[in-house]
């Protein structure tokens, strides 16, 4: 709803550390979540994030949650559903150029970010969105790839789908072969709930300095 | 023609591809222009409404001699026209600078891929990532709007093409697209103190040139640049502010109702609408705008968008004096039945004719 996403983006302060502590306690039951098995989760799970961030953020669920860098507004409320701020179009007064009674969702994510400890990640450039990843929860995949790897500092909400430039083409290739873990997706209406789990984090998560791992 | 700095001393057959040469990425004249620290002037093609090859002759026809690229626009405003990748395919076959725009709005990954790989192929130098505009401003409001990739996405997609030769999916090119990309920019709308961390965002993503909105606030534009000096921009990317004349009153004020991106402040259509002659005021307007542009630091050229007034912007050029008098290379004057050996043939022996000193200085130059 555009007013409680509005207030959402007002209170993105509160909302970021909200997020950090969501992060900490699912990190706390990551060992719990792994016995439970993220495939048999991914629905419910998922389910529940729909209905938090769709009556917070009116979240369309990406499945490449970067709430964190883009200030508390979800960009694919962005008509043209850019990740990257506002384009050339926006109207005196920061209102959309394709939906004139909507403020910009950028302009909106502008003033969230400066509200923002982590502010400054808006200024990371998010690349291309994994189409097949839509609809699968964003949360799971986090704890799976902050387990996987420690040295990331990747938060949830924040999971930037840096591309591995560095990898080999081999190692870009199987991650992108293979299809999204467990996709509930209700669009789709299919899963693929028989890829292996790890699948998503080759492809979504490369921190820097570890792309050796992965190939 | 006379010999001057718009012929490269490598350039066996202008119009041909350029060797690329080191810290360069396109064999294009632009780049090579911008890179010799020339101050230049582009325009945007209106494709036309045809599927007569003579009308985009025509059209181009129109620069020839006040221009260093034609940008080929791509559905620009969300209207149905002849496609961008068409218009770059009939111009560069003539040996035309093609800026080749490429906008998200209509094609997914896969499609734009392919005609980044086909633009290059077909001698296209330049290549302008856009996210492009909503559907709702053109003449099929009705149509599906694509946006799979954003303009940030698609440029680095396309510098990892060119600089990894790799597609998206990680599947090796065999030969990498040759290309000096570009973005757009609007440093006149909200929110206006991102506008330059945005434009960093785009060169850190690829852009090694950038072709701003229409520019009729100059102060607005001043601390825009002053930002992107301070960011540190100033040396990574080139600013190409964009320029036009109004025709009236009343259009500057429609544009400024209906157009989004376009600022037009008061006093620029109170000006107009006090002139005797509007149309013959808006090309000063705009002949002056280019003057004053044209010395702020930071500004390496002018992209002169001059809608259904194309064929003054020979005159907008030669009036403003932007280019000191240099005459950027064209193919030749339209002769209605454009002989490409021919022409080519006839820049050869102009070539020739030039003398040794003439070629020395341009090297100097260059």
């Amino acid at each position: 709803m555009y007013i409680i996403r509005r207030w959402s983006v007002r209170h993105a302060r509160l909302m970021e550390r909200t997020y950090a502590l969501v992060e900490r306690t699912l990190l706390k039951a990551a060992p719990l979540l792994e016995r439970v098995g993220h495939e048999r989760l991914e629905k419910p799970v998922a389910a529940v994030e729909r209905a938090v961030k769709g009556a917070l953020f009116d979240c369309r669920m990406c499945g490449q949650c970067a709430l964190s860098s883009t200030g508390m507004s979800c960009p694919m409320n962005c008509p043209k559903t850019i990740r990257n701020g506002p384009c050339g179009g926006v109207r005196p007064d920061g209102f959309c150029e394709v939906e004139p009674d909507m403020r910009c969702v950028w302009v909106e994510g502008w003033e969230g970010a400066r509200r923002m400890r982590d502010g400054e990640a808006i200024h990371t450039v998010q690349f291309a969105v994994d189409h097949r990843l839509r609809g699968s929860s964003s949360w799971l995949r986090v704890v799976r790839e902050k387990t996987a790897s420690k040295t990331s500092e990747m938060e949830i909400g924040n999971v930037v789908p840096v591309r591995p430039l560095n990898a080999s083409p081999a190692g870009r290739m199987r991650g992108r072969a293979d299809r999204p873990t467990g996709t509930t997706t209700d669009r789709a209406g299919a899963t693929a709930a028989d890829d292996a789990p790890s699948a998503d984090t080759d492809r979504v998560l490369a921190p820097t300095g570890t792309d050796g791992r992965r190939t | 023609m006379s010999a001057d700095a718009h012929r490269f001393d490598d350039e066996p057959v202008p119009g041909y591809p350029l060797p690329i040469l080191p810290g360069h990425s396109s064999p294009g004249r632009l780049e090579r222009l911008l890179r010799a620290g020339k101050f230049v002037v582009t325009s945007e093609l209106a494709p036309p409404d045809s599927a007569d090859p003579n009308a985009v002759y025509e059209r181009a026809a129109l620069f020839d001699g006040a221009v260093d690229a034609i940008n080929a626009t791509d559905g620009s405003g969300a209207h149905c026209h002849m496609g961008s990748l068409s218009v770059c395919a009939l111009l560069t076959r003539l040996g035309y600078a093609l800026i080749q725009q490429i906008s998200c709005r209509d094609k997914n990954r896969i499609a734009i891929q392919g005609d980044i790989l086909g633009g290059s192929a077909m001698g296209v130098a330049n290549m302008l990532c856009l996210s492009g505009d909503g559907v709702q401003t053109g003449d099929h409001p009705e149509a599906k709007p694509v946006f799979d990739l954003d303009c940030m996405s698609l440029l680095e997609i396309a510098r990892t093409m060119r600089d990894e030769a790799t597609f998206q999916s990680g599947r090796k090119l065999e030969s990498p697209p040759r290309v000096f990309l570009g973005a757009a920019a609007n440093p006149f709308v909200e929110p206006y103190d991102w506008r330059p961390g945005r434009l960093a965002k785009k060169v850190a993503a690829g852009a090694q040139f950038v072709q701003t909105q229409y520019c009729y606030d100059v102060p607005r534009l001043k601390a825009y640049l002053t930002a992107v000096r301070e960011l540190g921009l100033e040396d990574k990317v080139f600013m190409l502010v964009g320029v036009g004349p109004l025709a009236s009153a009343r259009t500057a004020s429609w544009i400024r109702a209906n157009v989004p991106g376009v600022h037009i402040p008061d006093a620029v259509i109170a000006r107009l609408a006090g002139a005797e002659n509007p149309k013959e005021e808006g090309i000063r307007l705009c002949i002056e705008l280019m003057q004053e542009i044209r010395e702020l630091p930071g500004v390496h050229g002018l992209h002169v968008m001059a809608y259904r007034q194309e064929a003054r912007v020979p005159e907008l050029v030669e009036r403003s004096g932007v280019l000191g008098g240099r005459v950027p290379w064209h193919p030749g004057q339209y002769d209605g039945n454009v002989d490409v050996e021919r022409q080519r043939e006839r820049q050869a022996e102009e070539l020739a004719e030039d003398s040794a000193e003439e070629l020395a200085a341009n090297l100097a130059d260059s």
